[in-house]
């Protein structure tokens, strides 16, 4: 009797054959997204369009599918709240200025960057937000509450200094704006060699903190009863995921929904424990994003739809059947 | 069996006292319930013990200061069931009992089958079985209070704190609970802390009761000793009368006051 009860608090078989499934889904997008684009569903005549232009491509899709849906499944822990992105503490805000600093005033010079600077300014935009806002959070406090304001006071600052820089340059106004709108058309190698690290290294410690997530669902004060270092737990897992963000916006721009629309797919598919949310998000976040950046490539002749555009179209459908069934997210 | 001290514990929230410097010392074995109107101190008590309150003075476990241990070391030897707990609505029964492992569970480890095979054997003997793969949204609050108790059982800590555990319970419920936790008491040989509203019932389970007002002791002792009518309507502000039945049970029976007219009746 009791051996058969604490077979059922083993994880279960049934959500390794879900991961199966998924691993196998996101085979077949990775198929899918080397296949299709505009010179057609080329044959293996044309090796070096597949491997130079749409497997780049496809890899970056997929590191920034993962890493935008494993952070949004952390950010979503760490704060309780399942309505939580990865920009959530203005890291979307930060890179965002950061981005529109270069536009305005480091590519119109001729000066040869050895380094191209426009992600960079992203990157560290992403994280200098992220740490103010915890800075200014942490002197209040350092509640879950006080961490969510503190994100949207200085999400607000950046976006207002953000809007005078373009007031007095709106010859860059296109091109920021096609940034913030995110992009994998330009992907290279060399893009997926510059963020692999930042993702290998946040994923790797996120996917470790999973089982301090589940203690943090029963609130911060019942977890610190039960010994568990919420602030800690908060502070490294905020780190992880605004490191790993911040990388992938720098090469990608904002592509938004994917964060918070794929761990909430996960939850509603398999299970709420982060046990399973965080490694499904990976497979299901990379799956998603390599499926979503096709129908951009050949929506429009001659032009590309711009991912953030797609994802939104697809993410905004999807997150109302989340929300109509969010009577199961407490 | 563990025995709890309070050396002069004072608990301060943003310069209002919450409670005034407390001694007592609870002996292993023991059921002290704390008693008191609104804001008297009793969950300030607790909160400091379980290490969720910032406090003065020292809490002691058989002589040992908690403040000497880590999170996960306090936690191995306090089971604090707060007044309302959050149950996530989409966890179920076994994974929300498998969480009072944790004091014995490393930073980056995971449950080991033995913490598997004693939270089984909590299920089993709290007969919770049934909810092991239910979710904890679909659960009546008598049926999630006993979850709460039972991840508390599965933290195998010597001293128990229960903030107010009935209050949001039926009568049938209310002392099925209790009986639960006496019950645990004595097979387990635990040290209970309680804070409780129903008077009746505090009397009823606890070995000692301790009235505080305004973050001070005004009584300790039995209930017999504790719960008089003149005490009771001193720091209650109520009128009240009280029953002494023959086998030594102290009844508090609320009295409606003559010179409080009915709203509607004047």
């Amino acid at each position: 009797m009791s051996g058969r009860l604490s077979g059922r608090l083993r994880p279960r078989t049934r959500h390794g054959w879900w991961l199966a499934a998924a691993l196998a889904l996101l085979v077949g997008a990775v198929v899918l997204g080397a296949m299709v684009g505009p010179a057609g569903t080329i044959s293996s005549a044309n090796w070096s369009i597949i491997w130079k232009i749409r497997l780049p491509r496809v890899a970056l899709a997929a590191i920034v599918g993962s890493m935008l849906s494993l952070a949004g499944a952390s950010y979503q822990g760490v704060f309780r709240n399942p309505l939580v992105d990865p920009f959530l503490l203005g890291a979307a805000a930060g890179a965002g200025l950061g981005a529109t600093l270069v536009f305005a005033y480091f590519r119109t010079t001729t000066v040869d960057w050895p380094i191209d600077p426009l992600p960079l300014a992203a990157f560290v935009g992403a994280l200098v937000a992220v740490l103010v806002t915890y800075a200014v959070g942490a002197s209040f406090g350092g509640s879950s509450l006080t961490l969510v304001l503190a994100g949207v006071a200085v999400a607000a600052l950046c976006t207002a200094v953000q809007q005078m820089v373009l007031l007095r340059n709106a010859d860059v106004i296109d091109e920021v704006y096609s940034w913030i709108s995110g992009r994998l058309s330009t992907a290279t190698w060399a893009d997926v060699r510059l963020v692999a690290p930042y993702v290998v290294v946040s994923s790797v410690i996120l996917l470790m903190h999973r089982r301090q997530l589940d203690v943090l669902r029963v609130g911060d004060e019942e977890a610190a009863s039960l010994g568990a270092e919420v602030k800690r737990v908060r502070l490294v897992v905020v780190i992880a995921a605004t490191l790993g963000t911040a990388a992938v916006v720098s090469v990608s721009g904002l592509i938004g929904f994917v964060g918070i629309m794929v761990p909430h797919l996960v939850r509603l598919m398999f299970s709420a424990s982060y046990r399973w949310v965080l490694p499904m998000s990976i497979v299901v976040g990379a799956t998603f994003l390599i499926l979503a950046d096709v129908p951009g490539r050949v929506l429009e002749h001659g032009r590309e739809t711009p991912i953030g555009v797609v994802t939104a179209f697809l993410g905004a459908p999807m997150f109302i059947v989340v929300l109509r069934s969010k009577r199961r997210f407490t | 069996m563990s025995s709890l001290g309070f050396a002069g514990v004072s608990v301060v929230y943003d310069r209002r006292i919450a409670l005034h410097p407390f001694t007592d010392s609870v002996k292993p074995g023991e059921w002290l319930c704390l008693i008191g109107p609104n804001g008297a101190g009793k969950s300030s008590a607790l909160r400091a013990v379980a290490g969720l309150a910032p406090h003065t003075g020292s809490v002691t476990v058989d002589g040992m200061p908690l403040a000497d241990r880590s999170p996960r070391r306090r936690a191995a030897v306090v089971a604090y069931v707060p007044q309302s707990p959050l149950m996530p609505a989409d966890m179920t029964g076994a994974e929300y009992v498998l969480l009072g492992r944790n004091p014995y569970i490393g930073y980056f480890g995971s449950e080991t089958r033995h913490d598997r095979a004693l939270v089984a054997d909590v299920l089993r003997r709290l007969d919770l079985e049934d909810f092991a793969d239910r979710r904890l949204g679909t659960l009546s609050g008598g049926e999630q209070q006993r979850l709460v108790i039972a991840r508390a059982v599965a933290q195998e800590a010597p001293i128990l704190l229960l903030d107010e555990p009935t209050s949001a319970l039926d009568i049938g419920h209310q002392q099925q609970a209790l009986e639960l936790v006496d019950r645990l008491r004595r097979e387990h040989g635990l040290t209970v802390v309680s804070a409780m509203h129903d008077l009746t019932l505090a009397g009823l389970y606890a070995d000692r009761l301790t009235l505080l007002h305004q973050g001070s002791v005004v009584s300790t002792g039995t209930a017999a000793h504790v719960l008089r009518a003149e005490t009771l309507s001193e720091f209650y502000g109520v009128s009240v009368s009280v029953h002494h039945d023959p086998d030594g049970t102290v009844v508090v029976v609320p009295r409606r006051t003559p010179s409080t007219p009915s709203p509607g009746f004047t």
